[in-house]
């Protein structure tokens, strides 16, 4: 863990570690609701890489934009999400975030700066550039973060939006997730070269760092976060992280494309929730106790809101042809 | 007859057309080791390599282009786009370069193309994995657009897409992928243009494309507990269309309706629809009637999904309707 002890306060420090563990408790539950079939669809899970949402979103204001990905239930939740409107939207019921009109996929607390989250890879790029342009014309001094993975790299609408964000230096950061694939593909065999020499090129300042370590990354989001708010922007992170599930809830058998060992050294030699937790007792912050307590706590909140959200209703037949126009209530009325 | 499932059908086209044609390559993400996330193309790149099977980075107008570029120089590339959804992206590619190089050349320059997508909602993907987005490349001259209806359709009308010299797109429902049909062991072939009467009748015409074909079959046997003899067709592709088909069962019958599962306004459903009007307006008894999937974005919510695509319900309810001569808009 980085050795910054001093400049990240208990509090700060104890509501990072609450927020890893309430994103990985969220997707403990999300996976058992598909696993028992109460969830339709599939979903992408973000366990593993909790210290990426969480590590960027603590240095942003709730007045500051993200835009979020397919695997965007982490971005949701570090951004400030409740876990109620977030299992109604999983389960398609009226009260989610999007009415049930988003699902897994689409959720986002929209009220905290959550611009989206996109099933297009790599769909939010321009999405991301714009809000940052919103920022600069409107002088507004807000910051706008773009989560994407590795994948998405390969978009050319990524090219293209970075070398305005440069002309026009805006205040945007590009928060390249890199959890090693593309579905069931190494990153090595989709992308070519260096992936922060990409952004370099547009004389974008780019930074690697190790995204399983919360507090490097928060400690360098709020240097650059601080700096675009002056007008220093943009800037390029690659976040080097892992996905410990499948692409997807339903991709179970993945031995063909990576290896049991590989998971298990992640999961058990790198993960950021048992990391902090360390970093945590190490700098007495807390105690073994007090950190078991804070778990069981999310735990129960968590449990609490999968169970209002089964008896939830969903919307009315009514809603499908509301919200397709902002102007006409019901289209097809 | 053996059965097998529409996936392995397509699997089995490909496959064969490969053998046959050494300048057959598959294009696409995730089509080699993985062989799709709906596993079609599993076992392809086992015989035919990864030179043959190409895996791409998630770049869909880089490789639909190199997919044009390829075809015009000598290769038969079959280009995989994972999702319907995501012909919004390589619209530029599609629409500008392979629909129009023929003719803009003079007929010298030929972009033998297929590409390979899917369609379908009902899956619980929401609204930007859920589209069937047909209609908006059939609008487009120079694309031929096929629509297979089962496993033995899937065979064959990829088949007659690869060898065809023109660009080719082809939708598969993804809610399909396991269904089983008849599908023979020899090798064959389904023309494009050419409709097939799935059921005959004599009192109405339901005409249905791809999964709509059995929504309209199951609503022909409800109507037949009735009394209602329902004649089925199914178009096979919607460029060509067999217009002549569809026309004589409309007038045989005087009575259509048109399901179809893009977005009802300006899709197919509505072509079809004035098509058969005009050609077929002295004969009809009833205005021919529409069924699409509703004009919103497809919902992510159950509760809301599956109220947006046509049912056998519906299709029976409105036939009824036609045949027992209630005005319908008359007002
Ligand atoms: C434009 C587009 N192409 C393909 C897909 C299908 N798809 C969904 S997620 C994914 C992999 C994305 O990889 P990455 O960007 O690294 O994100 P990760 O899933 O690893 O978080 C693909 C190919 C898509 N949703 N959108
Ligand atoms: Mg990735």
């Amino acid at each position: 863990m980085s050795n910054a002890k001093k400049k990240v306060s208990a509090d700060d420090a104890l509501r990072m570690f609450r927020q890893m563990v309430r994103i990985r408790t969220f997707e403990n539950n999300a996976n058992q609701l598909y696993l028992s079939a109460k969830m339709p669809g599939l979903t992408h899970m973000y366990s593993g890489e909790e210290a990426v949402a969480v590590g960027i979103c603590e240095a942003l204001l709730p007045t500051d934009k993200i835009t979020s990905t397919h695997r965007g239930h982490g971005h949701c939740v570090a951004k400030g999400a409740d876990f109620k409107a977030m299992f109604c939207e999983l389960l398609g019921k009226e009260e989610g975030y999007c009415r049930g009109k988003g699902g897994s996929m689409h959720i986002a607390d929209q009220s905290n700066g959550n611009l989206g989250a996109n099933a297009i890879v790599g769909g939010s790029l321009g999405i991301a550039t714009g809000a940052a342009l919103t920022s600069k014309l409107k002088k507004t001094g807000d910051v706008a973060v773009c989560f994407f993975g590795d994948g998405a790299t390969a978009q050319g609408l990524m090219y293209e939006v970075m070398n305005m964000a440069a002309l026009w230096k805006l205040p945007v950061i590009y928060a390249c997730e890199n959890n090693g694939y593309s579905e069931y593909t190494k990153t090595e065999e989709i992308a070519a070269g260096s992936i922060t020499a990409r952004a370099e090129a547009f004389g974008i300042e780019s930074h690697q760092v190790d995204g399983q370590d919360v507090i490097a990354v928060n400690e360098l989001s709020r240097t650059l976060v601080d700096r675009a708010r002056k007008g220093e922007g943009p800037f390029f992170l690659e976040l080097m992280t892992y996905r410990y599930h499948g692409h997807h809830v339903g991709d179970i058998n993945r031995e063909y494309y990576r290896a049991k060992s590989e998971e298990e050294d992640w999961r058990e030699n790198r993960d950021p929730i048992i990391r902090m937790r360390a970093w945590l007792i190490e700098n007495k912050y807390a105690t073994e106790a007090e950190l078991d307590e804070l778990s069981k706590e999310v735990t129960e909140d968590a449990e609490a809101a999968v169970a209002y959200a089964l008896d939830a209703p969903y919307p009315d037949v009514s809603e499908v042809d509301m919200h397709v126009y902002t102007d006409i209530e019901h289209v097809l009325a | 007859m053996r059965k097998i499932t529409l996936s392995k059908a397509v699997n089995e086209a490909l496959a064969e057309e490969m053998r046959h044609d050494e300048t057959v390559i598959i294009l696409g993400e995730d089509v080699a080791e993985a062989g799709t996330p709906f596993k079609v193309l599993s076992g392809l790149v086992e015989e035919f390599g990864t030179e043959r099977v190409i895996d791409t980075p998630i770049s869909e107008p880089g490789f639909m282009g190199i997919g044009v570029g390829a075809a015009m120089t000598g290769m038969r590339p079959v280009v995989d786009l994972m999702f319907g959804d995501f012909i919004f992206l390589i619209m530029d590619q599609l629409c500008n370069q392979a629909a129009k190089t023929h003719y803009m050349s003079g007929g010298k320059l030929n972009v033998p193309l297929v590409l390979r997508t899917n369609m379908g909602a009902t899956r619980r993907s929401a609204a930007q994995h859920s589209q069937s987005l047909h209609a908006i490349v059939a609008h487009i001259p120079g694309l031929k657009v096929a629509m297979p209806s089962s496993a033995y359709e899937a065979k064959g009308l990829l088949k007659t897409a690869i060898r065809d010299d023109n660009p080719v797109v082809i939708f598969e429902d993804k809610l399909m992928y396991q269904d089983s049909a008849e599908v023979p062991e020899e090798e064959y072939s389904i023309p494009f243009g050419e409709a097939c009467i799935k059921r005959e009748g004599t009192d109405i015409t339901l005409i249905g494309t791809s999964s709509m074909v059995q929504v309209c079959e199951k609503a022909a046997e409800m109507l037949q507990a009735e009394g209602i003899s329902a004649e089925v067709i199914d178009p096979r592709t919607i460029v060509p269309l067999d217009e002549k088909t569809l026309v004589e069962s409309a007038k045989k019958t005087g009575r259509v309706i048109v399901v179809d599962e893009g977005h009802q306004s300006f899709g197919v459903t509505s072509e079809i629809a004035s098509r058969i009007n005009e050609q077929a307006f002295y004969h009809l008894d009833a205005p021919t009637t529409r069924i699409g999937a509703m004009d919103v974005p497809i919902p992510f919510s159950p509760a809301l999904e599956d109220i947006t695509v046509p049912t056998p319900e519906r299709v029976f309810e409105q036939a009824k309707k036609l045949v027992s001569g209630e005005l319908i808009n008359a007002a």
